[in-house]
């Protein structure tokens, strides 16, 4: 209910001027309208998109494309389906989010428990916002700037005469993981906060102290916080395209260096480049994959938007 | 922060004790720490590879003559001799491009996700309310890609079927070819893009103005939307201010969707040409990058690329700086008296 509309009823009936639009001047009337405008034409902005990408993408998804490998080929009936760039992002979603969680429950607990010096604290948190903005094709190119250094090597595969390619699963995955790093430790520390101060007093008088405390009461109180934290990031890396094109190699298949430490050094491709690769834009043109394959991209996205959501329903414990 | 008043609460245990909490702080603080170095990492190797690209030029760089895309080209093609690679770049047009595409899209979702916040916290009816708050948060996962692909299959042949006339494509033939592709569709779907962004903000905003403000103004007399519009719009001017920052940085480094869309062409498109303005093409910085992902082991080539990066990096480190700022005075000083 609206603050408002809750002032009427309480007052019984709507103050002079204060009626119904109908007794409005035009200027506010118009105000009004544009208000329901925007908001109606979001609604069927975000209807449109979705009605319209599952209806191109069931008219042109068949299951085999799900479990064939992508081949070179003009003709959009020959050239392959689309299971390694499904792998590729589950692969790639994984390493980033394996590397984000740790790291951004640990940045949240630093900011939330101890904070000091106060000064350290801030410059972290203004950081993580400049790292929130970056745009990801800087990240990416980026990324390749630091993992073409000989010294990294290890990470990607190197050419004859020592050139490091710096572009594999595992470069992608570092910079995914910067990606979702704002997302975990935005919700971790939502989470943290929430946590009312005589639950670590309770801790402290039993004797903790608060490295325990951190571990055996705050984080698992804060589990769902993370998890909303981890869904979110693993949506935006499931979604990112440009540290895709730049950093996992234009490779259409999973191409490992041999070994399974060899596909971590490997370059692949995802969904997201498979439909740039496949639109007009890329060099595929091979709209009917493309649409099939955004459909099952938007359809991964609206599932982990849709475990968010279950996850911020199922309630927290109770503090008070 | 809420424990650091607590410092001495659990210093009543052993020294081991005491030195475990001490090192479980240090490391988390090195970790935090991180975030800081990376970014100061990314900001000195990426200006640093793009230096001889702005050394070569000086201020020229910024400036215009000859066609970027010419430029580029001569770029690439460098000999391979480092004494004679080409640096000659007038980057004008992409930077134009960027900020035309984005200072229109910033614009015009300000506005929309203002109407649409109001509509959302005031004049919702509770079912529509339900509805909306999902779809806005549908709306910013939808990855770029997909917006890019509906863009560059839907938008822009219809654009270039319905609002393009044979007459008006021939009046710029001999500049440049209109077929869709245009600022004008790239600014369409960019708006929809970092509308969720804003509306979230606005939203939590308009929320935080106290129901006495603006029962306040109800008591004066004046009606809902004035109320609104008068008290709590502008109790929440910083937000609003922070938002549109915070959607210029994500505009800005919109990529890939705007590489489908807005045409990939270093163009500088002109206003003297009235509606045809509109319809031309554009390439903002960001597009111009990942288009090239190919040629970045070309030195020179590639060190232009990481000019382009420096100028995105450091503008949007300002802008994300800024919306934080802004966002933190508004929650500290404007509604501290809930």
């Amino acid at each position: 209910m609206s603050r408002l509309g809750r002032l009427e009823r309480l007052t019984g009936r709507p103050r002079a001027g204060a009626g119904a639009p109908s007794s409005w001047s035009l200027g506010d009337r118009i105000g009004l309208g544009l208000a329901w405008l925007s908001g109606i034409s979001l609604c069927v902005v975000a209807a449109v998109i979705v009605a319209y990408m599952a209806y191109k993408g069931l008219q042109f998804l068949h299951l085999e494309m799900l479990t064939t490998s992508p081949e070179a080929s003009m003709d959009q009936s020959k050239s392959g389906g689309f299971l390694d760039p499904i792998l590729g992002t589950l692969l790639l979603t994984v390493i980033g989010i394996a590397i984000a969680v740790p790291v951004g429950v640990g940045i949240a607990v630093w900011l939330t428990e101890y904070g000091r010096p106060a000064v350290l604290a801030r410059a972290v948190e203004s950081g993580i916002e400049i790292v929130a903005g970056t745009p990801s094709v800087v990240l990416a190119i980026f990324g390749l700037l630091v993992f073409q250094q000989a010294f990294m090597g290890i990470f990607s595969f190197t050419a004859e005469g020592g050139a490091v390619f710096g572009r594999s699963f595992v470069t992608a995955g570092v910079m995914m993981s910067v990606v979702a790093l704002p997302m975990v430790i935005g919700s971790t520390r939502e989470a943290l906060s929430a946590v009312p101060r005589h639950v670590r007093e309770a801790s402290y008088a039993l004797g903790k102290d608060r490295a325990s405390t951190i571990r055996r009461v705050l984080l698992p109180s804060a589990r769902s916080g993370i998890a909303t934290g981890a869904t979110l990031g693993m949506g935006r890396i499931a979604g990112d395209t440009a540290i895709v094109v730049i950093l996992l190699g234009a490779s259409m298949t999973i191409t490992p260096e041999g070994g399974l430490l060899g596909l971590l050094r490997g370059t692949g491709s995802t969904l997201t480049s498979y439909v740039y690769n496949n639109s007009p834009a890329g060099e595929g043109n091979a709209p009917e994959k493309a649409y099939a394959a955004a459909f099952v991209l938007l359809l991964v996205v609206l599932l982990l938007n849709f475990v968010v959501g279950l996850i911020a329903r199922r309630s927290e414990p109770k503090w008070s | 922060m809420e424990a650091a008043s607590l410092t001495t609460a659990p210093g009543t245990g052993s020294r081991g004790r005491d030195r475990t909490d001490r090192r479980v702080e240090l490391w988390l603080g090195a970790l935090a720490s991180a975030i800081l170095v990376l970014i100061a990492g990314m900001v000195i190797f990426v200006l640093l590879k793009g230096m001889p690209s702005f050394a070569h030029n000086g201020l020229a760089w910024f400036g215009w003559g000859g066609s970027v895309d010419e430029q580029l080209m001569a770029i690439f093609n460098s000999p391979a001799d480092p004494d004679e690679y080409v640096y000659e770049l007038r980057a004008w047009p992409l930077l134009y491009g960027t900020a035309l595409i984005t200072g229109a899209a910033v614009l015009f979702s300000t506005i929309f996700s203002v109407l649409a916040s109001i509509f959302i916290v005031e004049f919702a009816p509770r079912r529509v309310r339900q509805v909306i708050e999902p779809v806005v948060r549908l709306l910013a996962a939808v990855p770029s890609v997909i917006y890019g692909l509906i863009g560059i299959l839907v938008v822009v042949p219809w654009v270039a079927r319905h609002l393009i006339s044979e007459s008006r494509k021939e009046s710029v033939a001999y500049v440049i070819q209109l077929d869709g592709t245009s600022i004008l569709v790239g600014v369409f779907i960019l708006v929809i893009m970092i509308c969720p962004i804003m509306i979230a903000i606005v939203v939590d905003a308009l929320r935080s103005v106290p129901d006495k403000w603006v029962q306040g103004a109800a008591a004066l007399g004046v009606n809902r939307w004035r109320a609104m519009r008068t008290v709590s719009l502008r109790a929440i001017r910083p937000a609003i201010v922070a938002a549109a920052v915070l959607a210029t940085a994500r505009a800005l480094g919109e990529a890939i969707m705007l590489s489908m869309v807005a045409g990939s062409v270093g163009f500088a498109p002109n206003p003297l040409d009235g509606l045809t303005f509109f319809l031309e093409p554009a390439r903002p910085l960001a597009s111009t990058i990942v288009d090239n992902a190919e040629g970045l082991s070309v030195e020179p080539f590639g060190q232009t690329m990481y000019a382009f990066a420096a100028i995105l990096l450091i503008s949007s480190a300002f802008l994300s700086f800024a919306g934080w700022a802004a966002r933190r005075s508004f929650s500290r000083y404007t509604l501290g008296d809930r």
